[in-house]
């Protein structure tokens, strides 16, 4: 019941027309990571319904990620696909199903687990995450542990005689998604229905006796979350043109629940800043090995995530949302200002 | 008494919980009509807290019947007990501390709510007109308990007495039939304890509620509540009015005669 959606969201489309300028000017490579952001955004959106919103700690994201990655791949590569358009239109299709296979994962993993609380869910999703990695391992008509290659990529588009590149395509059906799965998760978090998810996170036993079926209410979430797990996954997958078990392992969901933490648990937008950070920063600290020559990446990234939690134990964001932090930005500015102000006429009165 | 069965909102029959060896309420029997407002009292450790905790479904009972509204509801979950008109308080605060004021109360008339996921996503009439009306009622009651101006703050940042009248106002919200209040003054001084009761009966009067009131302060249960329940070592030692408790010989023993049972 809090800030308005319109801002954030158009700030979301400036930064995609943004982006697609910047991917004007740019090779593979970036394009590439582009994407990735994109794909990250999606997956820390989806975890901080759970591990934010709802206070559940999840640890098997990856898991769903998975399950959803490998529906889009099996229909695309062995059912149908063709290019242009229609290609872009099944694309679709396949995200969608394995976004709803990876929700009614969701359904079947949460309905036993969620009554367990903080470490033993944790624990019991992980879990779950190990179980599907491990059974994908054990698929032969899905790659086993070689995994699939030579997905397709998103189609490019040929209209008339101009043709739209797959990466525009790609970029536009990838922040699609994830437009769709912030304003969902926008409109449904601070309704007065969403508040549902925040009174299971403050106090479960309070939240109980106020009439909210915690169950019911973290099963929703759980289930809704995995869907754009799953959506996220596919799309992972046709970026990536390879997926084997091994890209869903443990550490993907740590990697989920890092973006979170970082972004503030139960702030969408936080979410996305920080899903764009850590995917640049590794990337943007390549030049630093060569020029170093040993590999202090993962060491100066580390460090960075340590040192913003010091100084931002929250995440950056905490638990509030963009529109929210920028105005209280600017209150104390104009408070330090009114208050400079102040004392410049004071002293300038006790001068004369 | 006249006790007429249509005018029963709660009656427990030999409501009995143990933990461990410990006999922490046993064998109780108590009703409550329609528009009471009845006082539970008696000294610490007595077992109040568990009575509520077991009305409201938080401990199961290892013996005895609920009924509430003329249906047994011993084996509804909290959540299904408070969607049939039971709300409450806590002795301890349990607000949402992180929420704010507000919200708090929003969430009180959760369970009011009738549109799902799509209307919240896709802003259809219903979702607008229930939203508006439950934040109406919202602030009404934040405007009553003069908690109006603080809906803004965050639930964790109020003064401890203005938290006590938070809860109140957030199971308020629900329209429950049967309001529990567990210890709502403690912390208060004097006239702040005043000024609640008065509200507690407005509010009485305005929402057409039965209360069960929990206090530890035996002169203001006295001062307010028709009937009475005496409750000591989870048994019941006297109910009535305050007339007959307070010539009862088992609670002035209670009360005052603890010195003597060394
Ligand atoms: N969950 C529990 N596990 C074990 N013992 C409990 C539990 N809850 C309550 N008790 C015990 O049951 C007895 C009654 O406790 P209860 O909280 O109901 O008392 P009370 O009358 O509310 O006291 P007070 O006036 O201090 O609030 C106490 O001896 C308490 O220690
Ligand atoms: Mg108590």
């Amino acid at each position: 019941m809090r800030s308005k959606i319109r801002a954030p969201l158009l700030a979301l489309l400036i930064v995609n027309v943004l982006v697609m300028l910047l991917g004007f000017f740019t090779d593979a490579y970036v394009q590439l990571n582009i994407l990735f952001i994109v794909v990250n955004v999606l997956m820390a959106l989806s975890l901080n319904l759970v591990n934010g919103f709802t206070g559940q700690f999840s640890l098997g994201h990856a898991g769903f990620m998975a399950v959803g990655a490998y529906t889009a791949v099996f229909f695309v590569t062995k059912i149908y696909f063709a290019p242009g358009l229609l290609g872009l239109f099944l694309i679709g299709i396949y995200s969608i199903a394995g976004g709803l296979l990876a929700a009614l994962a969701g359904y079947l993993v949460g309905l036993p687990s969620l009554r367990l609380r903080g470490d033993y869910l944790a624990i019991v999703t992980l879990g779950f995450g190990e179980i599907i990695r491990v059974v994908l391992l054990n698929m032969e008509f899905l790659g086993g542990p070689r995994g699939i290659a030579g997905i397709p990529p998103i189609p490019s588009i040929q209209i008339g005689s101009f043709e739209i590149s797959s990466f525009y395509v790609a970029f536009f059906y990838a922040s699609s998604w994830a437009v769709v799965c912030f304003f969902s998760l926008w409109r449904l978090c601070y309704s007065q229905y969403g508040l549902s998810f925040l009174g299971v996170r403050e106090d479960e036993i309070a939240a109980e006796a106020m009439g909210v079926p915690t169950t019911k209410v973290k099963v929703r979430a759980f289930v809704l979350s995995s869907f754009f797990a799953g959506v996220a996954g596919s799309l992972m997958a046709h970026f990536t043109s390879y997926i084997s078990p091994a890209s869903f392992s443990f550490l993907l969901s740590v990697n989920a629940v890092i973006m979170v933490v970082l972004g503030g648990m139960g702030s969408l937008t936080g979410s996305i800043l920080a899903a764009a950070i850590i995917t640049v920063l590794p990337e943007a600290l390549r030049p630093l090995q060569e020029i170093t020559g040993v590999d202090l990446r993962m060491v100066i990234y580390a460090l960075a995530l340590v040192l913003i939690m010091i100084i931002r134990p929250t995440g950056l964001f905490g638990d509030r949302e963009w529109p929210e932090i920028w105005r209280s930005w600017k209150t104390t500015r104009n408070l330090k200002k009114q208050t400079a102000a102040q004392k410049q006429s004071q002293s300038a009165r006790s001068s004369s | 008494m006249s006790l007429s069965s249509e005018n029963l909102l709660l009656e427990v029959k030999d409501l009995s919980i143990q933990f461990g060896g410990l006999k922490a309420v046993d064998s109780l029997n108590f009703s409550v009509q329609k528009g009471q407002l009845k006082g539970l009292i008696g000294p610490n450790g007595a077992g109040k807290t568990t009575v509520f905790n077991m009305l409201t479904g938080v401990y199961q009972p290892s013996r005895g019947e609920i009924c509430f509204r003329g249906q047994i509801i011993n084996r509804l979950k909290p959540h299904e007990r408070c969607r049939r008109g039971m709300a409450r308080t806590f002795q301890n605060i349990r607000l949402f501390r992180e929420l704010t004021v507000l919200d708090n109360v929003l969430l009180g008339s959760h369970q009011k709510l009738t549109y799902g996921i799509f209307d919240s996503l896709f802003f259809t009439k219903k979702f607008h007109t229930e939203q508006k009306q439950n934040l109406d009622k919202a602030l009404h009651l934040l405007n009553l308990f003069d908690l109006a101006n603080k809906s803004e703050l965050r639930a964790a940042g109020l003064p401890y007495g203005q938290q006590r009248k938070l809860e109140i106002v957030r199971a308020l919200a629900g329209e429950p039939r049967l309001l529990l209040l567990d210890e709502p003054a403690a912390g208060m001084n004097h006239s702040e304890t005043d000024q609640l009761m008065t509200l507690i009966g407005r509010v009485r009067k305005e929402f057409d509620l039965t209360i069960l009131l929990i206090e530890h302060d035996m002169k203001l249960v006295m001062g307010i509540c028709e009937d009475i329940l005496v409750l000591d070592h989870g048994v019941k030692l006297e109910e009535g009015d305050s007339q007959k408790v307070r010539t009862s010989a088992k609670v002035i023993e209670a009360y005052l005669g603890i010195e003597n049972e060394h």
